[in-house]
């Protein structure tokens, strides 16, 4: 396709760190929040979950102090162990409630989580379709493909993990803190004391390894664009011996992917160590302190404990160091997500294409007077119905008279893309569009069906200003066939049908038959249920053509409009397709772009243009006899000198 | 294959071992502090050994403490450094072979291919290496050590692992088993998906010229709820071996409690070594977890693992083995003698068959042939992208196996018919032509060229960043700067390849032109559909499905052969007669 002639440039790389945090924060619990009673039953089940895995431990203190030590050196028998059954019976309640919990929040949230991405990817393509196409000419499609690999995956497993183990940190974190609280508090003023410490790592080590994975970020980017484009362009590499120094660049990149990654594995993977080991530290603090208490006090001081409190105790100290430590990793990867969910809604967010036109087409029949009346039924007639301010509505036909009045138009504001153009093209017409690459052809049929809207000026449609037409109806009623033919996956009658979806077999048959297709295509393997993959792959240029036009000629439309329609094809395939052509372009008012010039020479007017004006115009004999640009052109193709 | 990789650990080694090193000494700390602990609550609390005692054994945990904490943070950062070092070691050996590669190479794994293995599976090796280094050795160890010392506390009691350990050795390699199918499944929903997305990126003008978003957005729905089901049946599994981990270590605290209980009271074991005894379940049943966790994920990583390994064994088909490195192309003769080619050994029918062809230094020849018909592999032929697979290809009077491809392709300067410029500045493109060329030869080349007008229209002339793929240029404008970056070679032959079809006829002719006037000396192969493209070469060759058809001027062909007669009256009347 030939570009609208510039917009485009560098793709923005997506940034490792939120810009919005809270906002898309909100956003996204927002979408979450879709499934409130879920969420609701996740947060109950997380926290009976967190509370059993406490009060478990909670036990073990009873079980060491109450029944183990008062009981040591007596006999084995049924009495004596009641109690111990009686109380391991608990625990196993306590912690089969807890493993049924923990398994119910997980299998809850994994339907939440996987809702919830459903979800957001619907909005995002959903919104894509309603997107305008100058929205495709800024972004790359890698860069639209990234947002629903690497964004949604990111916020994938954010949803699903970060999400419950908050929860249960948080819960754990609490429970355990109050739980010590109670048993000891003496014992837990000291875990405060090494808690203090480990807040001081885990903020050091978090704002080394947070610079440390952005830099990463950039490196994996680079050498991921490096890679891309050198393998993409490697026959070129290859053609002018370039390997060298593809090797050495790409090690400087490599290089500097390794030295980041390095640092941010560093920094990411010594927490877990440090906050262990500090966690050992708390413990043998914890260990010496309190058997000092149980030594030194005596029992029934204020702050005695007994050797049971200190094993319990001693259990929970390495339950408080856990969910710490997880809180504190669990955030890089929530910033990640959040960065992730904020570009999606960027998309999201974007203004849809603006549609205010109100004219639709409607079936038409011809009154015996002359005049025009909707009906439901199918006629051939149709019509551009054309309600009023004062509620009345009239009827005009639909014929194909597309008119440009002082038309012009720039994509980005600031130069000119065409520039006063007017031309008018009757029914059943054929107009040609000539001149250089970047010349404002494509433009032109960019304009007639409002992929952009003109900036001064009007086009009229069967006089109807075409900003007043729906833009569905509008394209509707002209079909396009360019350059790329873009196939579906699907099967050859789906992809005919494209051009009109309730389109009967009789009627895709008819539309191959007129475009020369039917031939080739009841020559395939499964006929019309050939299956088309990967845009078209298992056909031939030529063969992909002629379905393009299938398709266009089974949309039945007044208007047609090929751009560079049969550049790609060698003449003599275009040949063979050169009858479809005709017959589809009988009766209608077609419009044609291309730069062979034997293509446009039986047309009804040719336009030349340059820099965005018709410098010249009139039919192939007329422009030959002004001897003008265009006849520079024609005679330049034959005679070189 | 293991030493493939074995190779790739250079610069490393010591990393890699000392990771595991530092890692035993953690475990060893990591297994004993239990152990103190238990003597410090059973001797010196219940003992009644008293406070030096306590002391003595809590300074003993915190130096045990800090050991671990110190060798926890070396290993983390010398497995880092080695698992990074490996993979960046694996992508340049990979880079580096995908630069060695020949274009039946390339088309052998395809482009996308050749990306993802680059990116995604070097990844997961990387990972899988680093994961390797600080688990595999971790894991089994805690579990001797753990399994060791409970033993030594009670060795009875230490049986309740030999009932746990291998229900969840089975549990784990079932599930995994199990889900894998699974997984794949829903990583062909994820491709689908993706897929489906990128061909609606790519039609979205037909689809907007149509008006099907709502026909495109059920299509999506379809796929999105696919992906959607087939993820929840996959991690349906996966969210089972959290709770299921949890209730393997609750049933052993309670079978611990019940037995050991017993022992305690009957005086054969004491409190704190029953204490120490629950931290050793913790610890053996979650090495366990994970060993078993790391089988599974190797077995994923694998697919990954033999990707990468099947670039790195490739052998690159064409070599400089037979080439003397001090030969230079000496002119530009070119002579095909018997040639014959096939794009893939197995075919059956050759794509160039039987081809003799001698071409004079400085002649200008033109190609002609409708699509199929070979001209572009006939060209690539010259410059050696791919060898022949019977006959001679001569450049210069010598076979182009006798050259290094450098002093061949250096000499042989082709424009390929898909042509990308990369990021960087319109000089540093040009640049590739000749790294030294003065500035004004290239200003010289890009007017050949017809590019040094556009060029200095430009704001920024030679300096205007042209971003990734030169995506500010026009299709013409980019043919034009690739015809500029051949000629900066000098070449003794120049092979356009269908290089101007995006330039308008006009500019086209002046070209050629250029050429003619500035590089009358350079052998010129013009492959081209157009006829006014080739009609003043000194040669034309009409190819017709891989064979010569005729051979002979513009006027010798025109009717007297079919084909070119046919091409010519097509392209002169227009296609609508």
């Amino acid at each position: 396709m030939p570009g609208p002639g510039g917009p485009g440039g560098r793709p923005s790389k997506g940034h490792a760190k939120p810009k919005n945090t809270k906002q898309t924060f909100i956003r996204l619990i927002g979408y979450l929040g879709r499934s409130k009673a879920l969420l609701a039953a996740v947060f109950l089940f997380v926290a009976i979950s967190s509370v059993a895995g406490i009060t478990g431990t909670y036990f073990l203190k009873g079980i060491t102090d109450n029944i183990l030590l008062p009981l040591i050196g007596s006999e084995l028998t049924k009495e004596t162990l009641m109690p111990l059954a009686k109380t391991l019976i608990k625990l196993a309640c306590i912690y089969l409630l807890g493993v049924a919990a923990s398994y119910s929040y997980s299998r809850i949230m994994l339907q939440v989580s996987q809702k919830t991405l459903n979800i957001i990817r619907k909005d995002l393509f959903n919104h894509m379709q309603d997107l305008p196409i100058k929205f495709f000419d800024t972004h790359t499609h890698g860069e639209l493909m990234s947002r629903y690999t690497n964004d949604v995956d990111t916020l994938r497993e954010c949803i699903s993990q970060s999400f419950v183990q908050l929860v249960s940190s948080a819960v754990t974190v609490i429970g355990t803190f109050s739980m010590m609280l109670y048993l000891s508090p003496i014992l837990t003023a000291l875990v405060i004391l090494v808690l203090v410490v480990a807040f001081g790592v885990i903020r050091f080590l978090g704002s080394r390894s947070a610079k440390y994975f952005r830099a990463q970020q950039k490196c994996v980017g680079e050498v991921n664009g490096y890679v891309e484009e050198f393998i993409e362009g490697q026959k070129i590499v290859k053609v002018f011996c370039h390997e060298d120094k593809a090797k050495a660049d790409f090690k400087t990149l490599n290089e500097n992917l390794r030295h980041a990654a390095t640092n941010a594995n560093t920094y990411a993977s010594i927490l877990m160590p440090i906050m262990g080991n500090l966690s050992y530290i708390n413990y043998a603090a914890v260990a010496t302190v309190g058997s000092a208490l149980i030594v030194a006090l005596p029992a029934g001081s204020f702050f005695a404990i007994t050797v049971g409190t200190l094993v319990s105790f001693l259990t929970y100290t390495r339950q408080f160091f856990q969910p710490i430590t997880q809180i504190s990793q669990q955030f890089n990867n929530i910033l990640v997500a959040l960065a992730g969910a904020e570009r999606i809604f960027e998309i999201i967010d974007t203004p849809a294409e603006e549609d205010d036109g109100y004219v639709t087409l409607v079936n038409a029949k011809k009154l015996p007077d002359g005049s025009i009346a909707e009906c439901s039924e199918r006629t051939g007639i149709w019509a551009w119905k054309h309600p009023h301010h004062d509620g009345t509505l009239t009827y005009t036909e639909w014929k194909g008279d597309v008119r440009f009045h002082d038309v012009t138009f720039s994509y980005d504001g600031k130069k000119d893309v065409l520039k006063n153009v007017s031309l008018y093209a009757m029914p059943g017409q054929k107009i040609a569009f000539v001149g250089s690459t970047g010349a404002g052809k494509t433009t032109i049929t960019n304009l007639i069906n409002r992929f952009y809207d003109v900036d001064h000026g009007k086009i009229t449609y069967d006089g109807i200003n075409i900003k007043k037409i729906k833009k569905s109806e509008l394209r509707r009623s002209m079909a396009m066939v360019l350059q790329d033919t873009h196939l579906f996956t699907g099967t050859v009658r789906d992809n005919i049908a494209y051009g009109r979806l309730d389109a009967t077999d009789e009627e895709i048959v008819a539309a191959a038959k007129l475009a020369n297709a039917d031939s080739f295509i009841t020559r395939l393997p499964d006929g019309y249920n050939t299956m088309i993959t990967g845009d078209g792959a298992n056909l031939s240029q030529g063969q992909r053509q002629l379905l393009a036009i299938a398709r266009a000629a089974v949309a039945d439309p007044p208007v047609l409009i090929l751009d560079e329609a049969t550049s790609s094809i060698d003449t003599r395939t275009e040949r063979l397709i050169e009858k479809g052509m005709d017959k589809l372009m009988e009766g209608r008012t077609v419009f044609v772009i291309a730069h062979r010039l034997s293509t446009v020479r039986n047309s009804d007017a040719i336009m030349v243009l340059e820099h965005g004006e018709i410098i010249e115009r009139g039919n192939h004999d007329d422009l030959i006899a002004q001897q003008g640009k265009y006849y520079q052109l024609y005679t330049g193709q034959f005679e070189l000198d | 294959m293991i030493k493939l990789f074995a190779r790739e650990t250079k610069g490393y080694r010591l990393a890699s071992i000392l990771s595991p090193l530092l890692i035993l000494v953690e475990v060893l700390m990591e297994v004993q502090i239990p152990l103190t602990m238990a003597t410090m609550v059973d001797e010196g609390i219940i003992g009644g050994a008293g406070m030096p005692f306590i002391l003595n054994a809590g300074l003993k945990m915190i130096c045990m403490a800090t050991i671990s904490l110190l060798s926890g943070a070396g290993a983390a950062r010398f497995a880092a450094k080695a698992g990074m070092g490996f993979g960046a070691n694996i992508r340049e050996a990979v880079f580096g072979k995908i630069q060695d590669f020949s274009f039946a190479n390339i088309d052998k794994f395809s482009t996308p291919s050749l990306i993802t293995r680059m990116t995604t599976d070097v990844n997961t090796v990387q990972m899988a290496y680093t994961m390797i280094i600080r688990i595999f050795v971790r894991a089994p160890l805690m579990f001797a050590m753990a399994f060791y010392y409970s033993i030594k506390i009670n060795s009875r009691l230490a049986l309740i692992f030999a009932v746990a350990a291998p229900i969840i050795v089975a549990f784990v390699i079932f599930m995994g088993t199990l889900a894998m199918p699974r997984f794949k499944r829903m990583l062909s929903k994820v491709d689908a998906l993706n897929s489906s997305v990128q061909e609606n990126l790519i039609g979205m003008r037909v689809i907007k010229a149509f008006v099907r978003a709502t026909h495109e957005k059920e299509k999506f729905k379809i796929s999105n709820d696919d992906l959607k089901n087939a993820s929840i049946a996959a991690e349906k599994l996966l969210i089972i071996a959290n709770p299921f981990m949890q209730l393997a270590v609750y049933c052993c605290i309670i079978a611990v409690l019940w037995f050991g209980g017993k022992l305690v009271i009957g005086g054969t074991m004491e409190t704190g070594e029953l204490t120490a005894f629950i931290t050793y379940v913790n610890q053996i049943l979650m090495s366990l977890m994970m060993i078993s966790m790391i089988f599974v994920m190797a077995v994923m990583s694998r697919a990954s693992l033999m990707r990468v390994v099947e670039v790195l064994k490739e052998t690159p088909e064409i070599s400089d083995a037979d080439a003397d490195p001090s030969l230079k192309v000496e002119n530009g003769d070119i002579d095909m003698e018997n040639v014959c080619f096939k794009y893939k050994k197995t075919g059956k029918k050759n794509v160039i068959n039987n081809i003799n062809l001698h071409i004079k230094s400085g002649e200008t020849i033109g190609i002609i042939g409708g699509t199929g018909s070979a001209k572009t592999t006939l060209v690539q032929m010259i410059p050696r992208l791919y060898d022949v697979t019977e006959g001679v290809v001569k450049v210069g009077g010598r076979p182009v196996s006798d050259y290094t491809l450098k002093n061949l392709r250096d000499s042989v300067a082709m424009v390929l018919q898909v042509n990308l410029l990369f990021s960087g500045t319109i000089e540093d493109n040009l640049r590739w032509g000749n790294p030294d060329a003065t500035t004004e030869e290239i200003e010289n080349a890009c007017k050949v060229a017809q590019a040094h007008e556009f060029i200095t229209s430009f704001p920024d002339g030679y300096q205007t960043d042209l971003g990734q793929g030169g995506v500010n240029l026009s299709g013409g404008q980019k043919q034009r700067l690739c015809i500029a970056r051949a000629l900066l070679k000098s070449p003794k032959v120049l092979i356009l390849d269908d290089s101007t079809s995006a330039v308008d006829t006009a500019t086209d002719a002046k070209i050629r032109e250029g050429f003619k006037r500035r590089h009358g000396d350079i052998t010129t192969i013009i492959v081209a559909q157009r006829i006014s493209s080739v009609e003043h070469a000194d040669k034309i060759i009409v190819l017709d499905d891989g064979e010569i058809n005729a051979v002979g001027t513009h006027e010798e062909l025109l009717g007297t052969n079919e084909i070119y007669t046919e091409v010519y009256k097509s392209q002169q009347e227009g296609s609508v007669a």
